[in-house]
């Protein structure tokens, strides 16, 4: 094997399990459009480190990072529908993107391109998912449980504004990282797909979280495996995979 | 003396929900909240549970007294893969108390492992009850259902609500709309309309013309039960 395709599915198996894994806590809000829209959030931080010639992982972060603290603050301190709102970011931050990014970079930051990952995108992959990985077991109780009765959570004590927080940023975090394997028009699929086609098949919450996971890293190398043997684009057969995983797990939940 | 509300308000987005509202409930009392759909009864219970921004006072003896709370319904939980026993996990509930809880309201063992999704509605309360009972709460707050549970399995549970009050020395605070829980289980009952229309022992202070101000038209519906 290639040492690129190496790096590839070492970043697909930790990128591809830690947002499958968050993605089943997302679903249980019934927040599948965050993920798609705070990959857009994305765009024009990446935007500008293209022009200023730096990681733009680093740019994606940054305005992850500020997307998702005004997503924080909306919902903390006014009672507007947060799918709307998000909505509206959502397209701003696109309509930016489109402005400030270069044609050619474009495409690449839309949907990603796993195959050029560095040694640098792999240590950082793993690094962040561990650290992701690592917050997610320690609120999902709280979170949970918030995001099935905030009256139930409260009454327990729990303070949902901490958890949601945290919640939020171990979201960027991931989506900073995944959208060097599927773009940031894609990373929506790593955190949403993979979940819901756990929870078609799963029988209890560990089991649903473990599915996910395994989905999301299935979805991934298949991609990758299939885009090095035909020479295409990973990130819209990553996507293309995982959707069809889920199309079966529609079958099997009917039976 | 357990509990003490004076003077109660909430407004909610401008508009007065609840008003003027004192009353007091003493230990191992059931005190009902009696009151048609949209009086309150829901949000006053959430007001003595501080979840929601009130004018008055509301105070426990003592101010950290546990309280177990049994919301209305969880509409989002039947979606998830989430089994009983992991509901309870929520809560950092010992297998042990998950055990005695769920045998106190009458689920055996086979429904640890069951996904919520699958329980039927009457059993799904039960599941909630078990969860408000554990960690040995002094004060069980108790919203019921509006719609979805059948007669027959809502007298059971208020029986088995009162024989684990009396077994646990429990207070119970207990929401209901319908009239022949007050008659049959209430110390006090507090009759809610926005403002308290009555307050007191069941048969002093529920007269027909109470009631008929409380339920309006409603209250005909009531009497058959009788």
């Amino acid at each position: 094997m290639e040492l690129q395709t190496l790096f590839s599915l070492i970043v697909a198996f930790f990128v591809g399990g830690a947002s499958a894994y968050l993605g089943s806590l997302m679903l249980t809000k019934r927040m599948a459009l965050v993920g798609d829209a705070l990959g857009h959030v994305a765009l024009p931080g990446m935007g500008l480190a293209l022009l200023f010639n730096i990681n733009v992982f680093w740019g994606a972060l940054i305005f992850l990072l500020l997307g998702i603290f005004l997503i924080w603050l909306i919902e903390m301190r006014t009672a507007l529908p947060l799918e709307t709102l998000v909505g509206i970011i959502f397209v701003v931050s696109l309509a930016i993107g489109f402005l400030i990014i270069p044609e050619p970079e474009l495409i690449e930051s839309l949907i990603g391109d796993i195959s050029k990952v560095k040694i640098l995108d792999v240590f950082l992959a793993i690094s962040l998912s561990l650290i992701a990985l690592y917050f997610i077991q320690k609120i999902y109780p709280n979170l949970l449980l918030a995001n099935i009765s905030k009256d139930l959570a409260r009454s327990q004590n729990i303070s949902i504004e901490k958890t949601n927080l945290i919640y939020l940023l171990t979201i960027a975090a991931i989506v900073a990282t995944g959208i060097k394997i599927a773009g940031s028009l894609l990373i929506g699929t790593l955190l949403i797909v993979p979940a819901a086609t756990a929870k078609n098949l799963a029988q209890s919450f560990k089991g649903y979280m473990k599915l996910s996971a395994f989905f999301g890293i299935l979805g991934s190398f298949l991609g990758i495996i299939f885009s090095s043997l035909f020479n295409i684009n990973p990130g819209p057969l990553i996507v293309l995979i995982s959707s069809l995983f889920f199309l079966f797990s529609l079958f099997k939940k009917r039976i | 003396m357990i509990l003490e509300v004076k003077n109660l308000k909430v407004v909610l987005g401008n508009k007065i929900i609840l008003e003027n509202l004192s009353f007091s409930v003493a230990e191992r009392e059931i005190f009902v909240i009696l009151g048609p759909n949209g009086a309150g009864k829901t949000v006053l219970l959430r007001a003595l549970l501080k979840l929601l921004p009130y004018e008055g006072s509301v105070q426990w003896f003592p101010p950290d007294i546990r309280i177990g709370y049994v919301p209305q319904r969880i509409p989002l939980i039947e979606d998830l893969p989430l089994t009983v026993a992991e509901f309870f996990q929520l809560k950092d509930v010992s297998e042990e108390e998950m055990l005695k809880n769920l045998k106190a309201v009458g689920l055996s063992e086979k429904f640890f492992h069951q996904p919520i999704g699958k329980l039927s509605s009457g059993q799904f309360q039960r599941v909630l009850i078990a969860y408000g009972i554990s960690h040995s709460p002094k004060v069980l707050l108790f919203d019921e259902p509006t719609a979805g549970i059948d007669l027959e399995g809502e007298e059971t549970v208020y029986k088995m609500l009162e024989k684990i009050a009396k077994e646990r020395k429990l207070t119970i605070l207990l929401v209901t709309h319908d009239l022949n829980v007050v008659y049959q289980y209430a110390t006090n009952v507090l009759c809610l309309n926005k403002k308290a229309v009555c307050y007191g022992p069941p048969k002093k202070v529920l007269t027909k013309e109470k009631l008929d101000k409380l339920f309006g038209n409603e209250v005909k519906i009531y009497h058959y039960y009788h």
